[in-house]
C-alpha cells in the first residue's frame, strides 16, 4: 500500500483532515485522564480496613436525659449483646472506619518534642473490641484484661497515664522505619506509652489521608456516651441480630434512642458514595465522548467518499481491485488518527499536569497510552468501515458515467 | 433577507436529514453535559446572603500554644470560650455572635410518643438579625434573654410543623431533655447555600431545627455537636469551661461598612497583645478577619469533584463542536455547486456568508432546546446523587438563557469557519464543472 497519493489528497484537504486531528486528540486526552480517574476512584472504593467487614454490626445509642452512670449502663448493654444468640462477640470502640467520629492524636518520639512525629487516628477500644473487629496481630500480643481503663476515669483525672498501646503496620513503619515496635515508647501526651502489639492494618475514620493512613489503639473502654457498639455476628444473621440488637439496646434504658444501626458492609457503600457516583458520570461520558467522535468520523468520510467517487471510479477502471479501494480509506483513518493520538497524548499530559496541582491526583501513568491508542485505533477503523465498504462497492462504469 | 436564509436552511436540512440530525445532537449533547456541570457550580458557589456578605466577617485568633508551627500559619478555626465571651462583650461591631451546633432529643407535646433528637444551635441573641432569617411567628430573644440564660427556644417551619401541625406555636413549651423551654419564635422556610455560618455541620446542609441561647446550653449542658480542638499538655477535664484552653466557638461580626474592617482587625490585634501580655496567647499576634465570600474561598466549600465536572463538560462539548465543524464543513462542500450559482446571479460573499452562519444558528437553536431538556434530564440525574448539596440543584430563569445563549453563540463559532469557505467558492470553476 503506497502511503503517498493519500498524503497527497490529504493535502488538498487540509481543514476537514485537521478538524478529524482534532477531534481525535481532543477525545484522546479527555478519556485518557477520565479512564485514569475512573481507576483511582476504584482503587479508592476498594481500600482495606483490616477488619471483618461482612461480619460486622455498628449500633450508637443517645440518652433523651440527663446520664448519671454511663459506664454501668454501657457494661449492661454489652451483657445484654454479648448474651443474643448468633452474636460472636460484641465491643465498644469510640470510633470506626467510614464512621462519623473522627479522633485524631499526635505522636511524638520524645517528650516535649516541639513537632509531633506524626498524626494518628487515636482508637480507644473496650474489651474483646481487636477481636470483634477481627484485626490480624502480626507481632507482640493483644491487651489484656486488667489493661483496660474507663474513659471517665481518665477524663476526671488531669494526669493521662496511658502506660501501653497497639499500632498498625504502617503506623509502626513510619515511627521506628527498619526495628521493631514492640517493647519501644512513643508520647501520646505526658508520659511515655509502651507498644505491645502490632496489627496488620486499622484504617482511620477517614481513610485515604494525604500523608498517610496512621492509628494508634489504646486499652480505653468509652461509655456508650462517648462511642458505639460494635458487634460480630454470623453474616447470614445480620439484618435479623441488627433489628434484635437494636431492641435490646433500648429494652436496658428506656430512655435512650437508637441514633445508628448499621451493617458495616453498607457504611463502607454508603461512604463511596460519592467516589461511586463520579466515576459512573466519568464513565457516561466517556462513552458519549467516543460516540459522538465515531459519528464525526463517519460524517467526513462520507463526505470524502462522495467527493471522491470520479477519483474512486477511475482508480477502479485502471485495474484498483475493491481491496485496495477499502484499505485506501482505512489507511488514510489510520493516518488520521495516529496523528490524532500523538496530539492527544501530549495533551492527556499536559491535562494531568492541572490536575495534579489543582485536584492532588497522581501522574498518568504510561500503560494509558497504548491502551488509549489502541481503543482509538479501534473506533476509528470501525467508524471508517460502512463509508470505505460503501465506496469499495462503487461499481467503475456507474461512476465514470455519473461523474 | 434572514426569512430566504431560513428557508434554504430548512430546505438544506431536508435533503441531508442524516447529517443534520447528527449535528443537532453533537450540539445538545455537548451544551446538556456543560449546562448540566455548569448549573450545579451556579448553584454551589452561589452568595448565601446577598447584599450583606461584604459586611459579615468570620474572627479567628490564633490562641494556641507557641507549639512548632511558623508564626503568620493560618490560627485555628474556631475561638475559646474566653475570647469569644470577651469579643462579645466588648461589642465592638454593629453585631455580633458567638455560636455552635449541637443535637438535642426533643419530647412531643403527645403523650407516649416517641422522643427523637433534633440538631440544634446555641448562639447568642444577634444570630437572627445578623443573618436575616424570616420569621413566620413571633421573634427571636434578646441580649436581656442572653445574660438571664433565660429557658426559651427558636424551632424552624420543618419543626413547628412536625410538633404543633404547623400552628402558631409561641409561648408554647418545647421539652428539650430533662428542661422545659418556651417557644419565642418560628423562623419561616430559610435555606441559606452554602451553610456558611458553620461549615462545620455540613457545607451545604440544612439548618438547625432548634435555636437555644448560649449561655442557656452552658446551664443546661445541652450536648455538644462539632468540632473541638484543645492544646497543652495534660488532660482538660471540662473542656466547654471559660478558662479551658480549648477552641470551639464560632464567632461572627457585622460592620456598618465593609471600610471598618481595618478597625476592627486593629481591635483583633491589641486584643491578642493583651492576651499575650496576660500570659494567655503564646504566639505573635495573627488574627484573621474573613468575609463571606472569602471564608467560603478559602474554605474552599464547592467540591473539588463539581469544579472537575464542570472542566470535563466543556472539554466534551469543545468536541461536539469540532465535530458540528468538521459536519458543517462537509456539507458547505457538497453544496458548491449551488453556490456557485447562487454567486453567478448575483449573491455577494456576504450573502453566501450570512446564509451559512444563519444555517449554523438554527443547527444551534434546535441544539439549544433539545441540550435544555437534556440539562433538565442531567440535573434530575445529579440529584439522585447522595451528596447533601444535590438536592439543589435546579435550572433557574438566568440558567435557562444562559443555555440557549450558549447553544446559539457556541454554534456561530462552529459556523464561521464553514460559511467563510463557502464564501471562498468560485463560481466559474463550479458553473464550468457542472
Amino acid at each position: 500500500m503506497d502511503i503517498r497519493p493519500i498524503l497527497s489528497t490529504l493535502r488538498r484537504h487540509k481543514t476537514a483532515a485537521a478538524l478529524i486531528v482534532i477531534e481525535i486528540a481532543l477525545t484522546c486526552a479527555i478519556v485518557s485522564n477520565a479512564v485514569f480517574v475512573i481507576g483511582n476512584r476504584v482503587e479508592r472504593m476498594d481500600t482495606p480496613t483490616g477488619m471483618v467487614e461482612a461480619e460486622l454490626l455498628h449500633l450508637r445509642v443517645a440518652s433523651i436525659a440527663r446520664v448519671e452512670n454511663a459506664d454501668a449502663t454501657t457494661a449492661q448493654d454489652l451483657a445484654v449483646l454479648r448474651g443474643l444468640p448468633g452474636v460472636k462477640s460484641a465491643a465498644i470502640v469510640n470510633q470506626l472506619p467510614f464512621g462519623a467520629n473522627s479522633s485524631d492524636t499526635s505522636i511524638n518520639l520524645l517528650p516535649n518534642q516541639p513537632q509531633p512525629t506524626v498524626s494518628a487516628a487515636f482508637y480507644l477500644t473496650g474489651e474483646g473490641a481487636l477481636e470483634t473487629m477481627g484485626l490480624r496481630l502480626l507481632e507482640g500480643r493483644h491487651f489484656a484484661a486488667e489493661e483496660f481503663r474507663a474513659q471517665s476515669e481518665l477524663e476526671h483525672d488531669a494526669q493521662v497515664k496511658l502506660p501501653i498501646a497497639m499500632l498498625d503496620r504502617a503506623t509502626a513503619a513510619r515511627l521506628f522505619p527498619g526495628q521493631s515496635a514492640v517493647g519501644q515508647s512513643i508520647y501520646l501526651f505526658d508520659g511515655p506509652t509502651r507498644v505491645v502489639g502490632i496489627v496488620e492494618r486499622l484504617a482511620p475514620p477517614q481513610p485515604l489521608q494525604a500523608d498517610g493512613d496512621y492509628g494508634v489503639i489504646l486499652p480505653v473502654r468509652p461509655s456508650y456516651r462517648q462511642g458505639s457498639y460494635l458487634l460480630r455476628v454470623d453474616p447470614a444473621q445480620r439484618d435479623e441480630l441488627l433489628k434484635a440488637a437494636a431492641t435490646a439496646l433500648e429494652g436496658v434504658d428506656s430512655r435512650r434512642v437508637v441514633t445508628d444501626k448499621d451493617r458495616f458492609d453498607q457504611m463502607r457503600h454508603s461512604y463511596f458514595q460519592q467516589d461511586r457516583w463520579m466515576a459512573g458520570l466519568l464513565v457516561a461520558v466517556c462513552v458519549l465522548l467516543l460516540v459522538v467522535t465515531a459519528f464525526g468520523i463517519v460524517g467526513l468520510a462520507s463526505f470524502w467518499v462522495q467527493q471522491r467517487t470520479r477519483m474512486i471510479g477511475v482508480r477502479r477502471a485502471l485495474g484498483a481491485s475493491r481491496g485496495q479501494i477499502l484499505r485506501y480509506f482505512q489507511t488514510e483513518n489510520l493516518l488520521l488518527t495516529s496523528i490524532g493520538i500523538v496530539l492527544g497524548m501530549a495533551g492527556a499530559f499536559a491535562i494531568n499536569q492541572l490536575l495534579m496541582t489543582h485536584y492532588e491526583l497522581p501522574r498518568l501513568p504510561w500503560v494509558v497510552l497504548p491502551i488509549g491508542a489502541l481503543v482509538l485505533w479501534g473506533l476509528g477503523q470501525v467508524a471508517v468501515l460502512g463509508p470505505a465498504l460503501r465506496a469499495a462497492a462503487l461499481p467503475p462504469v456507474v461512476v465514470m458515467r455519473g461523474a | 433577507m434572514f426569512r430566504y436564509y431560513l428557508d434554504l436552511a430548512l430546505r438544506s436540512f431536508q435533503r441531508s436529514k442524516a447529517l443534520t440530525v447528527l449535528m443537532v445532537l453533537a450540539v445538545a449533547l455537548g451544551i446538556g453535559a456543560s449546562m448540566t456541570t455548569l448549573t450545579v457550580f451556579h448553584v454551589l458557589s452561589a452568595d448565601p446572603i446577598p447584599g450583606k456578605s461584604e459586611r459579615l466577617f468570620y474572627v479567628q485568633l490564633d490562641a494556641s500554644e507557641r507549639g512548632g508551627l511558623a508564626p503568620g500559619a493560618e490560627p485555628l478555626e474556631q475561638l475559646s470560650r474566653f475570647d469569644a465571651e470577651t469579643l462579645l462583650r466588648d461589642k465592638r461591631g454593629a453585631r455580633q455572635v458567638m455560636m455552635t451546633g449541637g443535637r438535642v432529643a426533643l419530647q412531643p407535646p403527645e403523650r407516649d410518643a416517641k422522643p427523637f433528637f433534633a440538631t440544634a444551635r446555641y448562639t447568642s441573641a444577634d444570630f437572627f438579625p445578623m443573618f436575616d432569617t424570616p420569621w413566620r411567628f413571633g421573634h427571636g430573644w434578646d441580649a436581656n434573654d442572653d445574660e438571664a440564660a433565660a429557658r426559651v427556644a427558636v424551632i424552624s417551619e420543618e419543626m413547628n410543623q412536625k410538633l404543633f401541625g404547623g400552628a402558631d406555636s409561641t409561648g408554647r413549651m418545647l421539652r428539650v431533655g430533662d428542661n422545659e423551654l418556651r417557644i419565642v419564635g418560628v423562623l419561616a422556610h430559610w435555606r441559606p447555600v452554602p451553610h456558611f455560618y458553620d461549615l462545620i455541620q455540613g457545607r451545604y446542609s440544612d439548618i438547625e431545627q432548634v435555636y437555644v441561647p448560649f449561655t442557656t446550653l452552658l446551664v443546661l449542658k445541652l450536648p455538644i455537636v462539632g468540632s473541638l480542638s484543645c492544646w497543652g499538655n495534660g488532660n482538660t477535664p471540662d473542656r466547654r469551661a471559660l478558662n479551658a484552653p480549648c477552641a470551639w466557638i464560632q464567632y461572627w461580626v457585622e460592620l456598618a461598612t465593609p471600610a471598618q474592617a481595618g478597625a476592627y482587625r486593629q481591635y483583633l490585634v491589641d486584643h491578642s497583645e493583651q492576651q499575650r501580655a496576660a500570659g494567655r496567647f503564646e504566639r505573635p499576634s495573627n488574627p484573621r478577619l474573613r468575609n463571606v465570600g472569602d471564608w467560603l474561598a478559602f474554605k474552599k466549600v464547592v467540591p473539588g469533584d463539581v469544579r472537575l465536572q464542570v472542566w470535563l463538560a466543556f472539554g466534551f462539548l469543545l468536541v461536539c463542536l469540532t465535530n458540528t465543524v468538521g459536519l458543517l464543513l462537509a456539507k458547505c462542500l457538497k453544496r458548491a455547486p449551488e453556490i456557485g450559482v447562487r454567486r453567478a446571479l448575483g449573491a455577494t460573499r456576504r450573502a453566501i456568508f450570512a446564509q451559512f452562519l444563519v444555517e449554523a444558528g438554527a443547527i444551534g437553536i434546535a441544539g439549544g432546546v433539545l441540550g435544555l431538556g437534556l440539562a433538565g434530564l442531567g440535573l434530575w440525574g445529579v440529584r439522585q446523587n447522595p451528596a447533601s448539596y444535590a438536592q439543589l440543584a435546579h435550572l433557574d430563569l438566568p440558567m435557562l438563557a444562559t443555555t440557549l445563549l450558549l447553544a446559539l453563540a457556541a454554534s456561530l463559532v462552529a459556523g464561521l469557519l464553514p460559511a467563510w469557505r463557502a464564501c471562498q467558492v468560485t463560481p466559474a470553476i463550479q458553473l464550468k464543472s457542472q
